[in-house]
């Protein structure tokens, strides 16, 4: 058994480098395959990236009276954060924000002095409030107005709540999120079935140029293993040299992604968003081995299984 | 050892290829089965190795009625048949000496065997000075000079030989009649076709003459009637 697997992976690696017209070929079409496949797969962590900056930058803001017991305030937060929904809440006292707009306008002095001019602190205390999804912002606000609590002179602690105001943009946030992930997935999809096809189609090509030859060494007694082994380890080889290729071209990718970003988004969108900066290089980078077994798996398996399965046809003899 | 049983091969396109053929080859014989083209000398080639089924009748091997053998069997039944073709069909990527080892691997002989027995049967048809080229290196004879090597490197019980000289010129033609002859004479059965009639002048012993599909004559006295 030992000597035929030894004969089959001889004869496997000979026929590679001995066609490498037919291999160079083949290691094309898979490259190109992978490369495909590794796009989807930064795409999908871009995406995932920049959703997530797009979902951290919503939140809504509930506005205190100013004359609003800080412990009510502190015990409507508590209530807030025991919602399923909620991921994360920000207390801001009123001392906080003041402090927060003389750091911002210290510079400017006709806004320092009208300050000054109003005598006490004008801000309100506030909470900022991040839901776990956009969809649940509607229901955090219907909590929070069911909620308000009464001051000690029997008025609503509660001033403003501005979901109204982010609303339109919550809403349309959370229909557009679900679509991009779903369609992004059946894109995703379409592309690797049609790489499947091509790379299978393109083996199926190299084998058919082999059919004679498959045919003679059946004639001589050959066994099925002894013809199909050395296709497979073939393809198994077509395989490791595009996923070789393909790693080291996700790499140049992800390493100059910025730069190709920046140029094609614009560089005042992509400032816009400090995300865009090496999101594809730590990515690389973080999940490397992951990558690494994806890419040479799917290389492997695309190159080994069609060529099994591409002379099944020519084994009949 | 061979026994043709009333077969009758039709194609696909109606053309009657054999027409209820009934003959037997014996051990150690040298049959060479003659008619023109068409005829339906290379079915019955290819009934033997199985590489095409008879719509009616039977072919055994010894014993055995090889079409209804299973895969495995057939295998090691075409190992016992040395074939050779009138085009050769060597595997171009592979060099002479690849070409004949690949049969006794095949076998499942062992690399001793392989390298001991494959330069030996290279000088048999003396090819030691091409042993590293490849088919498309070589001229028709020598190509075909391979191919008999391939078929007798696993000292097959038998050899058929489908026209092999079909298109060589008379030189090599008289060379490959030497070496199966020789190889029948070490006590294998050989089996050839041909409508060279000088080939079959040369040989003498059985000759069986096809017509339209059908034995018309079946002779001991080495005579091509056609």
């Amino acid at each position: 058994m030992f000597t035929t697997l030894k004969r089959i992976a001889r004869t496997g690696f000979v026929n590679f480098w001995r066609n490498s017209f037919l291999s160079f070929a083949a290691i094309v079409v898979i490259t190109l395959s992978l490369t495909a496949f590794g796009a989807l797969i930064f795409a999908s962590a871009f995406g995932r990236s920049l959703l997530t900056e797009v979902k951290d930058k919503v939140d809504i803001n509930v506005y205190f009276t100013l004359s609003a017991p800080e412990n009510d305030i502190v015990s409507l937060q508590k209530d807030v954060n025991a919602l399923a929904e909620v991921a994360t809440t920000t207390y801001t006292s009123r001392d906080a924000a003041l402090a927060s707009f003389k750091e911002k306008w210290q510079d400017n002095a006709l806004i320092m002095q009208g300050l000054d001019e109003v005598g006490d602190n004008p801000f309100p205390a506030s909470i900022s409030i991040k839901a776990k999804d956009p969809g649940n912002y509607g229901a955090i606000a219907d909590f929070l107005k069911s909620r308000n609590p009464l001051d000690n002179s029997g008025a609503p602690i509660i001033e403003k709540i501005n979901y109204e105001e982010n609303k339109l943009i919550i809403d349309r946030l959370s229909r557009i999120i679900p679509t991009v992930e779903q369609a992004g997935a059946i894109v995703a999809l379409v592309l690797i079935l049609v790489a499947i096809i091509v790379v299978f189609n393109t083996i199926r090509l190299i084998v058919y140029t082999e059919k004679d030859e498959i045919a003679v060494m059946k004639l001589v007694g050959a066994s099925n293993i002894y013809v199909r082994g050395p296709l497979v380890i073939s393809g198994i080889m077509y395989g490791v040299f595009s996923g070789i290729i393909t790693l080291v071209i996700l790499a140049a990718f992800s390493y100059w992604s910025d730069a190709i970003i920046l140029r094609l988004a614009g560089v005042d969108v992509a400032a816009n968003f400090e995300l865009v900066v090496n999101v594809l290089s730590n990515y690389f980078v973080r999940n490397f081995a992951q990558i690494f077994v994806i890419i040479m798996m799917a290389g492997i398996i695309l190159g080994g299984l069609s060529s099994y399965l591409a002379a099944r046809k020519y084994l009949k003899v | 050892m061979i026994y043709y049983d009333k077969v009758t091969k039709i194609y696909p396109d109606k053309s009657v290829a054999l027409e209820d053929v009934t003959f037997g080859v014996e051990h150690d014989e040298f049959l060479t089965i003659v008619g023109h083209s068409g005829a339906g000398k290379s079915t019955l080639m290819k009934l033997l190795i199985a590489e095409d089924r008879p719509t009616r009748g039977s072919v055994f091997f010894e014993s055995a009625n090889i079409h209804k053998l299973d895969k495995k069997n057939m295998g090691k039944i075409r190992r016992r048949i040395g074939t050779i073709f009138q085009d050769y069909r060597l595997i171009p990527n592979k060099t002479v000496y690849e070409n004949i080892a690949f049969a006794m691997e095949a076998a499942g002989r062992s690399d001793g065997e392989i390298s001991a027995d494959v330069p030996h049967v290279i000088e048999l048809v003396n090819l030691g000075h091409k042993i590293w080229n490849f088919p498309g290196e070589l001229s028709g004879g020598e190509r075909q000079r391979v191919a008999i090597a391939r078929a007798i490197v696993n000292q097959p019980d038998i050899v058929i030989a489908d026209e092999p000289t079909g298109n060589l010129d008379p030189e090599n033609t008289y060379e490959i009649v030497r070496i199966l002859k020789k190889i029948n004479e070490l006590g294998t059965t050989v089996l050839l076709t041909t409508h060279n009639k000088g080939v079959v002048d040369a040989l003498g012993g059985r000759v069986i003459t096809m017509e339209r599909g059908k034995v018309v004559k079946d002779s001991k006295d080495g005579k091509y009637v056609l």
